[in-house]
């Protein structure tokens, strides 16, 4: 089938950037998104002109590395699927296609279509892990945990960091992303422990990093490729106000 | 931790703002409108009713005050997070695609000032500088008459039904954002509160513009 | 070249711990003076990172990709075993060791295998102490299955996905560190070359990715942890970013790479759709529980699935292994499909695809029961192939999966090069010939998070060299090394895309050298690779410049070093006149098509030394000895 193609190109983080249309006329329905502009790349290459630059690595929509806004929704509206999953039976042949990066001042544009995301790495800095080093642990089975918990934990943890929910997001928040790493690792035993000091300093990082803020639209879980739940960001805010007041309470 | 720089500084923190100052407000808009309803129980009972309300002076303005108090922070909080949202995204998307947003979602800021533009109004209209200050038989300040008088000017009542009509889009996902915002919709509540908004937002809207729908149909025509 | 294994002495139980007092140690006042540049920051970068860091050591890490999370370590589905024997089923360490190390076809050392069977248990405690969500019973107490044909529950997972969940475990650990400043992250920082000073690995020379820049960072050890070589074939289930680029630039600096030939293949992969393609998605083997493997009996029949009666289909599998069926293990049931497509039987686009049959089972369990059991796979299944595959059958071709082949390391994971560590994928010494399921993330781990903490302690206390500053000639000289290669990638203008070219070669590699090798397969390879790497230096075309982001730079740099590193291949498997684990060659192999080992004469480690491009590498030999285990012959009948 044949596609025109509108693609925001920038040749770096200063220039302005602006869309150039291109044609895709050999595209089969059997490729994958990413797999159709590797094409239009081989065209561009063979001309001797630069090819469009967009982040992916490992393509089966795990490591999160993709991010491609497609026709305004970010990895293409498939349910549950990222970009890379993406296929190209779900387009129509004729069709116009316009390719933008992730959108929002903490993720700037690198090149092209790939985005900084280097925020989300700051946030699990600030406190989005376990605190315990090696060595020294318990035994794996020396503290019970309800499957419950643990079911519910994974499905927060579930998040590849793609940054789908920032995108999508009329505000770009990063709510859902914040809040799943808090909820994973708030749900295990192993992480309450220093479950109040990571929700403030997560959310301090967050709000520093320049994200905007949620107002439940709902865009974040529609799009997100491991359909993490808004639940999560409830419970988020509850986490968070927890904690203030704790703090505010004194240690006990 | 300084818990007042937790709460105000933070993102987290403007929206506990916006959905306890909302709830606020909310349960004052359930009150207006039980309270109002009582329109239909004829002039005796909303006059008496009215007079009861100003029996107290202090407690009135203690509600006045801290209704005022709600307001401004809520709107604070929004002109807050509202900039902070439009910083976070410098540049917009070519083709917009608004998923599965809501309507109601997507325009809480315009639907929120118009109806803050109509509650200001609506205070002159009603409260600060009522074109009708009558007394009742009972010497009592025939609010009865001054509404149904209000009322019977087909664009006031249009106004005031398209207004209630914004209120209760606001409403719908005000208050489903709320319980969000202060870390209640989790699990199977989740449902339950977002059904409860929309309900609520219709009955809230019936009950409003029953009164001036009514009036124009006839309703109270004898006091006039 | 010598190739001292270091293999502690006395019974092999105890060789770890009577290893560990061994070795010297760094007072942890002075652990803060060492710097340590770890590359790659999969299961064993980060956990290595993250752990050195812990100790006190000064900590550099690299990575590729946009963020130390995503390295490919992410994309393992099934589960990391451990000898816990929580199931109470008769597992041990003992038992752990010896199906490693008959499952790697008695290729692999003992010592380095019980060592990893030892730490194993400790692995599941670090990472529930980190919050790996790991599936769980009922009683709250961790679930365990059984995995690629073990006679145990062994295998610890976190839905589909426990690859994914060990990483974030380790790169939360890493975040850490980051946090506090005890590492310090490059993240899109490729390295481009080893650095040695006086002999010792002394540094790295990287490209920023973004910009372009060339610069160097010296330490006092370095550690590569950059995985596998699999996309040597081009197409693999491997990231489309993995690469060979470290080891091999390494290897050309003097170290020994070991065993490249052993490579794996996965025998439930989507098949290829077209030219296309850019890599392949492997599906859980497990899925092999309930389906049925079969071509049409005719050659080149094109009817539809549904339209070949019963009579006319050859269920390969069941008939060639009737007590294993369709559960044979990966390399026959690979092997098997490969035959079958070669003989003008394959299904699907190009008849490179054979039939994986669910029709009998929802015939007798009925669809929602194996909706229950693969629901998460057929949807993948058909998100990508866009059939639906409760209604027809499945369509499988194996891929290139992992490489159990590496740099040559010794008992404490240093290499020949004195300084230089490896870990993970990218070393050779656990896996033998053939890696068991779900032991790739256990090896990961083991290394990071136990190994290197004792032994770069050692290195460090017994060498007592200053670090040099990156000012010294010998930086210099490889960074203007590493800018002549990047200019003549760019100058080159000719007419062919690194794609094709990487396409070409990975095709060649991959014919002469993937699942059934042969010896006059492996000599045309070996006289065609030289070609294609010279047409690549004639012809292909690189746009853009080098101080910037560039794509097809950083491709055309990855493919240089494949164009090199598979001639390597093809030798070793050349050279290995023997069929073992992942190398099969047909000349060797029982009348029943089993792979046919020579422990006379290959029962070694075979370690090649760079000699210069287009020169035949040197061969060492480091002799396997078994003190423990006895060698046989496995039988699948």
């Amino acid at each position: 089938m044949k596609l025109t193609l509108k693609i925001w190109r920038q040749k770096n983080g200063n220039d302005a950037g602006g869309f150039v249309t291109y044609q895709a006329n050999d595209v089969n329905k059997d490729m994958s998104f990413l797999e159709m502009l590797d094409v239009v790349n081989e065209g561009l290459i063979a001309e001797g002109k630069d090819p469009v630059a967009f982040d992916s690595d490992c393509r089966e929509g795990i490591c999160g590395t993709c991010s491609l806004v497609i026709n305004g929704v970010p990895h293409g509206g498939q349910k549950a699927t990222t970009a890379c999953q993406l296929h190209m039976r779900h387009f129509q042949d004729g069709q116009t296609i316009t390719i933008e990066p992730w959108r929002a001042r903490p993720f700037p544009v690198v090149r092209d279509l790939v985005v900084d995301r280097d925020a989300f790495d700051k946030i699990i800095q600030s406190g989005g892990f376990v605190s315990a080093s090696t060595g020294g642990t318990p035994d794996a089975n020396a503290i019970p945990i309800s499957k419950d918990a643990s079911d519910a934990a994974m499905d927060a943890a579930q998040c590849i960091g793609c940054g789908a929910c920032v995108a999508a997001c009329k505000n770009a928040s990063a709510m859902l992303f914040v809040s799943a790493k808090v909820s994973h690792l708030g749900l295990l035993p192993q992480g309450k422990v220093e479950k109040d000091r990571r929700v403030l300093a997560m959310v301090k990082t967050m709000d520093e990093a320049g994200f905007g803020n949620c107002t439940v639209t709902g865009a974040c879980e529609a799009v997100c490729p491991k359909e993490i739940s808004l639940d999560f960001i409830s419970r988020l805010n509850r986490d968070y106000a927890t904690a203030v007041f704790k703090s505010a309470w004194g240690a006990k | 931790m300084n818990i007042f720089k937790a709460i105000f500084c933070s993102s987290l923190g403007k929206k506990y703002i916006m959905g306890l100052t909302g709830l606020a407000l909310f349960g004052f808009v359930i009150g207006h409108m039980v309270g109002n309803l009582q329109i239909f129980m004829g002039q005796e009972k909303i006059n008496a009713y009215a007079a009861m309300l100003k029996s107290v002076p202090k407690l009135l303005w203690v509600a006045r005050i801290g209704l005022l108090f709600c307001v401004g922070l809520h709107i604070w909080a929004a002109s807050q997070l509202v900039r902070e949202n439009r910083a976070a995204r410098p540049s917009r998307y070519e083709v917009n695609d608004p998923t599965v947003t809501t309507f109601a979602s997507r325009t809480m800021i315009w639907s929120g000032l118009i109806v803050f533009a109509f509650i200001v109004y609506h205070l002159f209209d009603f409260t600060i500088a009522p074109d009708y200050l009558g007394h009742d038989a009972k010497d009592r300040h025939d609010v009865f008459k001054m509404v149904i008088l209000g009322f019977s000017n087909p664009f006031s009542s249009l106004f005031y039904i398209i207004a209630n009509g914004l209120l209760c889009i606001h409403l719908s996902h005000g208050v489903k954002s709320l319980f969000q915002s202060l870390g209640f919709s989790t699990g199977q509540f989740r449902g339950w509160f977002d059904r409860f908004a929309v309900v609520i937002a219709w009955v809230i809207f019936i009950g409003n513009t029953s009164i001036p729908a009514a009036v124009l149909l006839g309703f109270g025509k004898e006091v006039l | 070249m010598n190739l001292d294994s270091k293999i502690p002495s006395g019974p092999l139980a105890s060789k770890w711990e009577r290893h560990k007092f061994d070795l010297k140690l760094v007072a942890p006042a002075n652990k803060r003076k060492f710097e340590v540049l770890v590359v790659g920051s999969g299961l064993a970068g980060a956990s290595a990172a993250a752990t050195l860091a812990e100790l006190g050591y000064k900590v550099k890490c690299f990575c590729y990709q946009d963020s130390p999370r995503r390295a490919h370590s992410i994309a393992a589905q099934g589960g990391i075993n451990a000898a816990k024997n929580y199931q109470n089923d008769g597992d041990s360490v003992h038992r752990l060791f010896y199906d490693t190390i008959k499952g790697g076809d008695f290729r692999a050392r003992e010592a380095n295998v019980h060592r990893l069977a030892e730490v194993s248990r400790q692995i599941i405690d670090q990472c529930v102490a980190q919050g790996v969500p790991f599936a769980r019973e009922y009683s709250g107490y961790l679930a365990n299955r059984s995995f690629g044909g073990a006679q145990v529950s062994r295998t610890f997972y976190a839905r589909g996905q426990t690859g994914q969940q060990l990483l974030l475990g380790a790169y939360q650990a890493l975040s850490r560190q980051i946090g506090l400043g005890n590492v310090q992250m490059f993240p899109r920082t490729e390295m481009q070359d080893l650095v040695l000073v006086d002999g010792h690995a002394k540094g790295v020379v990287v490209r920023n990715l973004v910009n372009g820049e060339i610069s160097s960072h010296s330490g006092d050890a370095v550690i590569l942890a950059t995985g596998g070589y699999c996309p040597v074939f081009y197409l693999s289930t491997n990231a489309v970013g993995c690469n060979v680029t470290a080891t091999y630039r390494a290897h050309k600096r003097g170290a020994a790479f070991a065993n490249p030939c052993y490579t794996q293949i996965h025998p439930t992969c989507i098949p290829v759709s077209g030219d296309h393609q850019s890599k392949l998605t492997l599906m859980s083997e497990s899925l092999r529980n309930d389906g049925r493997v079969w071509v049409p009996k005719k050659q080149g029949d094109n009817r539809k699935s549904w339209e070949i009666p019963e009579n006319e289909r050859d269920y390969f599998l069941e008939r060639k292994y009737p007590s294993f069926g369709n559960l044979a293990p990966r390399d026959i049931a690979s092997r098997a499909a490969k035959e079958a497509c070669d003989d003008g039987r394959g299904v699907g686009p190009g008849g490179l695809g054979v039939f994986l049959d669910f029709a009998d089972s929802i015939k007798r369990l009925g669809e929602p029961a194996v909706r229950e059991r693969y629901g998460n796979l057929f949807d993948m299944y058909e998100r990508i192939t866009g059939e639906n595959a409760y209604k027809q059958p499945m369509r499988i071709f194996p891929a290139p999966h992992y490489t159990m082949g590496g740099l040559w390391v010794d008992y404490n994971l240093m290499s020949n090069i004195p300084g230089l560590f490896v870990l993970g994928e990218a070393n050779f010494s656990d896996h033998g010939a053939n890696r068991l399921g779900a032991s790739a993330l256990m090896q990961g781990l083991a290394d990071g998070y136990f190994v290197i903490p004792y032994t770069i302690g050692h290195y460090f206390a017994s060498h007592k060299q200053e670090r040099p500053s990156t000012s010294h000639d010998a930086f210099k000289s490889v960074e203007n090394e590493v800018n002549q290669k990047i200019q003549k990638l760019l100058s080159v203008k000719g007419g062919r895309t690194i794609r094709s070219m990487h396409w070409e070669l990975g095709r060649l590699v991959w014919e002469k050298c993937g699942m059934a090798r042969d010896k006059a397969g492996l000599e045309e390879a070996i006289k065609r690779i030289p070609q294609l790497r010279e047409e690549f230096w004639q012809n292909i075309s690189v746009p853009g410049g080098a101080n910037e982001m560039n794509v097809a730079l950083e491709q055309a740099s990855r493919v240089a070093d494949f164009m090199e590193f598979a001639e390597l291949l093809c030798r070793d498997a050349h050279h290995r006149e023997e069929s073992c684990g992942g190398h099969f060659r047909t000349e060797y192999q029982t009348e029943d098509g089993e792979a046919l080992r020579n422990d006379q004469d290959f029962s070694y480690v075979a370690a090649w030394e760079h000699q210069g491009v287009d020169k035949a590498p040197n061969l060492h030999r480091e002799s396997l000895q078994y003190e423990e285990v006895k060698m046989t012959q496995r039988s699948y009948k």
